[in-house]
């Protein structure tokens, strides 16, 4: 169940490994210790499109942010690119997407996309245009100008994707950065990425407690266990570059089930497979 | 439109029925000048006195001007000071509390005999120490309060403490700054007046209110009480306006 999928870039070259977990744990110190993750060993291909999945508080974030070294493990090493996450991170090798969209309100739509531009000291019209390009990527290029406030929930959220993807990076990021939305939004914005992903060839690292999102977006699900998270089971998901039919095709369903018996650890009763997870 | 007109028209109709309930209130229970003049009176005074009222108007408004820009600039910078080093940050609060407890106006007559009685420097010291303090707290709170969504994003970027300063810190905490501005732009107007009252030199709003009183000119001491609301407004309208400026993207609500 859990061999490696070939990845989607192995004729480019070399195959490198975006991402590494070795023995990766994390324990939060505190009045009574909380051990969020422990022995996370897991490698990520380049070009992999990678989600983690589990209940709640089972450390997918925190896994997420291990990675992105925004937290540091306190068991294990965790590899980003060849190196280590910290010098991955200063770097920045890396796009970012939170579940808020944490747009700046001072900022004009294109001006937080082109933040990380900024802060790379890429010159204004080379920013401006790069963000253009970015907000008609993600179907807003009439919202350059706009205020972050007259955005609705959804738009704010496609400013933010626009801004992870800004520098081109090799690898996103992503931590339910679709959870506060509505489905029809949620659905044409999974599309958007998996083309987005498909085209750029970056490697992501997802993280959703929705069962089809997952099954939809990846190459790989990985399931984690509740707390202290462990990978309990990796499921490879070959289906092809996804359409809208994809979601309705017997072989997603059959995915569904697969991960959602993962998830209760394949204890449970053969279920009815459902359309959908929440 | 018709928002915009309800806005500017419905305090302008209360405004002018208040004038107008004042004046039959007095005129239909004959209360004495001494105790309430009638609008009409005072009115007459102001135009009276236009000439003396613009002149002290412009005393006094130089004094709140000065006051409260330095004393803005100052709350600002030690905020930014305080903001940056907790060292200072725990050093300064609980002192900036504690001055704040006291009538900084009371100083006035202290200032007076600090500096010389013929100086406008005492009044404008009031105003500065007074409108600091709305500004300091302010700011503060505006500095320390950042989302923590913008701090890991600017983590990821790597960003540095003065990049982070500039990006996000700043500009999030400047509706602060402005909550601040609005307070003090009021507080430094009547600050300004107030401190005349302490003696020094004869050429504010204040001092005449004062003469005016003690005189029993009644309706003209209410004239220039008018003309110090009136700069007052003036103050706090063009704070008002300065924030609209420079945060365009604030809607006001």
């Amino acid at each position: 169940m859990s061999a490696a999928l070939p990845s989607p870039r192995a004729g480019d070259g070399p195959v490198s490994e975006a991402v590494q977990l070795a023995g990766v744990g994390k324990t939060f110190r505190g009045r009574t210790d909380v051990t969020a993750l422990a022995d996370i060993d897991l490698a990520i291909e380049a070009g992999e499109f990678v989600t983690f999945i589990g209940p709640s508080g089972c450390g997918k974030s925190t896994l997420l942010r291990l990675i992105a070294d925004l937290i540091e493990p306190t068991a294990g090493t965790v590899t980003v690119n060849g190196k280590s996450a910290r010098q991955a991170r200063l770097d920045q090798d890396y796009g970012i997407a939170f579940q808020q969209a944490g747009l700046m309100e001072w900022r004009t739509v294109a001006r937080n996309v082109e933040l990380p531009l900024e802060l790379r000291g890429w010159d204004r019209a080379r920013r401006r245009t790069r963000a253009r390009e970015l907000l008609e990527l993600v179907g807003l290029p009439d919202f350059v100008d706009s205020w972050p406030i007259e955005l609705s929930g959804g738009m704010q959220q496609r400013v933010a994707i626009a801004r992870a993807l800004a520098t081109g990076p090799k690898l996103l990021l992503m931590d339910e950065p679709f959870g506060a939305l509505d489905e029809m939004t949620r659905e044409r914005l999974q599309a958007e990425l998996t083309r987005i992903a498909r085209e750029s060839g970056a490697t992501v690292v997802f993280v959703t407690h929705s069962i089809p999102e997952a099954v939809y977006l990846s190459d790989r699900v990985v399931v984690l266990s509740a707390r202290p998270g462990r990978v309990t089971e990796i499921v490879p998901v070959p289906l092809g570059d996804r359409t809208d039919d994809t979601r309705e095709a017997p072989e997603f369903y059959a995915k569904v089930t697969e991960v959602r018996e993962a998830l209760r650890g394949r204890t449970g009763r053969a279920t009815v497979p459902a359309a959908e997870e929440r | 439109m018709t928002g915009r007109a309800a806005r500017i028209g419905i305090p302008i109709a209360v405004g002018v029925l208040f004038l107008a309930g004042w004046q039959a209130l007095v005129v239909g229970n004959d209360i004495k000048p001494y105790l309430l003049p009638k609008p009409s009176a005072i009115w007459e005074q102001v135009v009276h006195n236009r000439e003396d009222i613009l002149t002290t108007a412009r005393v006094t408004g130089t004094n709140a001007l000065v006051g409260l820009l330095a004393g803005a600039i100052l709350g600002i910078l030690v905020a930014l000071v305080a903001a940056r080093f907790r060292v200072v940050d725990s050093m300064l609060v609980p002192l900036a509390a504690a001055v704040n407890a006291m009538p900084i106006i009371a100083l006035a007559p202290i200032f007076n005999t600090m500096f010389s009685t013929t100086s406008s420097v005492p009044r404008r010291l009031v105003v500065a120490l007074v409108v600091f303090f709305p500004l300091f707290i302010n700011a503060l709170r505006g500095l320390r309060q950042v989302a923590p969504i913008h701090r890991e994003l600017m983590d990821s970027y790597a960003a540095g403490g003065w990049t982070f300063a500039r990006t996000v810190r700043i500009p999030g905490a400047l509706p602060f700054v402005f909550t601040g501005l609005r307070l003090g732009a009021a507080l430094a107007v009547i600050a300004a007046v107030v401190a005349e009252y302490f003696g020094g030199l004869q050429n504010g709003l204040g001092t005449r209110i004062t003469s005016a009183a003690s005189n029993t000119a009644y309706p003209r001491a209410w004239a220039y009480v008018a003309a110090a609301c009136a700069l007052g407004l003036l103050f706090y309208l063009v704070a008002t306006a300065l924030e609209r400026i420079a945060m365009p993207w604030h809607k006001p609500r």
